[in-house]
């Protein structure tokens, strides 16, 4: 890749400044030269955004019809699977698995559902809510 | 302001190699990335199927995380010092500890919680290494070598990222330089670095690593349509040009750092022929390019005509013949 070679294609770093990319410059010696991103690199962010997205609209609509409890929707939009939340929360899969029941959600102490709170970073009232929607914007900050 | 240590931050493009080769500036040892990169062996290739990241396969370009910092240091004659903690306050004490005593601290982190990232870079990734260089009041200051500038982090996000838990967990490990030697052999490590390398790469024992690692993912790939299907394969295809492009690689899964490396290396051993070895390098990571240009079509729906996964297969053995060429060369101008 020659220095007039480096993409400047505006997308995931978006207005966070540039990165560095390894360019051969006109004397034929490596420069570190600024890039503001890669069309290539954007379309693969973007799809793994939207895997993200799916999967938590997907945990959504189940916690609003009743079959989970929202642990499962935070979760899923912090991208964490069972065994990640499980050990944030410093409890066994099992426990987690439990806590994604609605009824058992219901009859949580507050200790309990306090550790969920702080590692999503929402208080007690939001954690027992979800937002009424849920827009694919809201979980890909881009 | 309580303390800021004066610190040379310069932007890399990877954050081990970059966090290395800023962190012996500062005990004025003049190394660049590209150095840091080939003395500590960075280079390298794994695909890694029964490793998943996000239920997908793992890809590697690099050698496992440490090594970089590790090798160097070693072969530098450097004195380093690591700390893990279990308690979180400690971890936190002892570093503003390290701080009052003006000493700079690297610290693995977990990149999720950096509130300082974009947001799009935002992924459970428990290896990012950046440097503290000073606080004031809540605020650390940080030299994160894929940022431009030094940037603040309020000290209970810096907490949870030295805390993030699952793969890989940092558990709160800092690093900091006790002595660097005043004139090390960067030529002889250099040339250590080099044989190594080679070797890793053309004498792997197992068909998944080094340049037949390739070869074989080239294989696997070739097959990904017709054995998970083509959304999944889709999937598979978009991880693994992340992996080669996302995690500052510098471009090309880490082939243009290394090839600058390469030219480094040139004038230090004075070996002409390493200018050329260089160029080939680079050839090889524009192949790279190549492949993440045409795969990144096919997961927009926009391929054009030769954007198949039997042609991506193609390039990729393009890739593991030319880099097999390469190392073969190298390894007998050197021995």
């Amino acid at each position: 890749m020659k220095v007039d070679e480096v993409p400047q294609d505006k997308g995931m770093i978006g207005d966070y400044g540039h990165e560095v990319c390894y360019a051969v410059g006109s004397n034929g010696r490596y420069t570190l030269s600024p890039s503001l991103g890669w069309e290539a690199k954007n379309v693969v962010n973007d799809q793994a955004w939207s895997v993200i997205a799916q999967e938590t609209a997907k945990m959504h609509a189940l916690v609003q019809s009743g079959e989970l409890s929202p642990i499962a929707y935070y979760q899923a939009k912090h991208q964490m699977d069972i065994g990640l939340l499980a050990r944030y929360v410093d409890m066994a899969r099992w426990r987690v698995k439990r806590h994604r029941r609605p009824e058992v959600f219901d009859r949580l102490p507050e200790r309990i559902l306090r550790r969920y709170a702080t590692v999503f970073g929402v208080s007690l009232a939001e954690l027992k809510t979800v937002p009424a929607t849920c827009t694919p914007d809201l979980i890909r900050r881009r | 302001m309580d303390a800021l240590i004066p610190f040379p931050h310069r932007q890399t493009a990877h954050c081990e190699s970059g966090v290395t080769a800023n962190l012996l500036r500062h005990h004025d040892l003049e190394c660049s990335e590209a150095l840091a990169f080939g003395i500590g062996e960075g280079i390298f290739f794994g695909y890694l199927p029964f490793i998943r990241i996000n239920h997908l396969p793992l890809t590697t370009f690099r050698c496992s995380v440490g090594t970089i910092f590790t090798k160097v240091n070693r072969r530098l004659g450097v004195a380093v010092r690591r700390h893990r903690f279990r308690d979180p306050e400690k971890a936190m004490a002892a570093l503003d500890e390290k701080l009052a005593e003006g000493v700079p601290v690297g610290c693995q982190t977990g990149a999720y919680w950096l509130p300082y990232f974009p947001p799009a870079f935002r992924f459970h990734f428990n290896m990012h290494n950046l440097v503290v260089i000073g606080r004031d009041k809540d605020d650390y200051l940080i030299s994160d070598p894929v940022f431009e500038k030094v940037v603040r982090c309020h000290k209970d996000d810096l907490r949870r990222a030295r805390f993030a838990r699952g793969t890989l967990a940092p558990r709160g490990a800092m690093y900091y330089l006790e002595a660097v030697p005043p004139n090390p052999d960067m030529a002889g490590a250099a040339r250590q670095g080099l044989v190594k390398v080679c070797k890793t790469m053309l004498r792997t024992p197992v068909p998944f690593l080094g340049v037949r690692g390739i070869g074989f993912l080239a294989d696997r790939l070739e097959k990904w349509p017709k054995k998970l299907g083509d959304d999944l394969a889709l999937l598979h295809l978009g991880q693994l040009i992340r992996m080669q492009e996302e995690i500052g690689t510098g471009g090309g899964g880490f082939r243009f750092m290394y090839a600058a490396f390469l030219q480094e290396a040139a004038v230090l051993l004075g070996r002409a022929p390493l200018f050329q070895l260089s160029e080939r390098m680079t050839l090889i990571g524009d192949t790279w390019r190549r492949f993440a240009v045409s795969g990144a079509r096919i997961c927009k729906g926009r391929a054009k005509a030769g954007d198949t996964y039997g042609e991506l297969a193609e390039i990729l053995r393009e890739c593991g013949r030319t880099e097999r060429g390469i190392y073969t060369d190298l390894l007998e101008l050197l021995q």
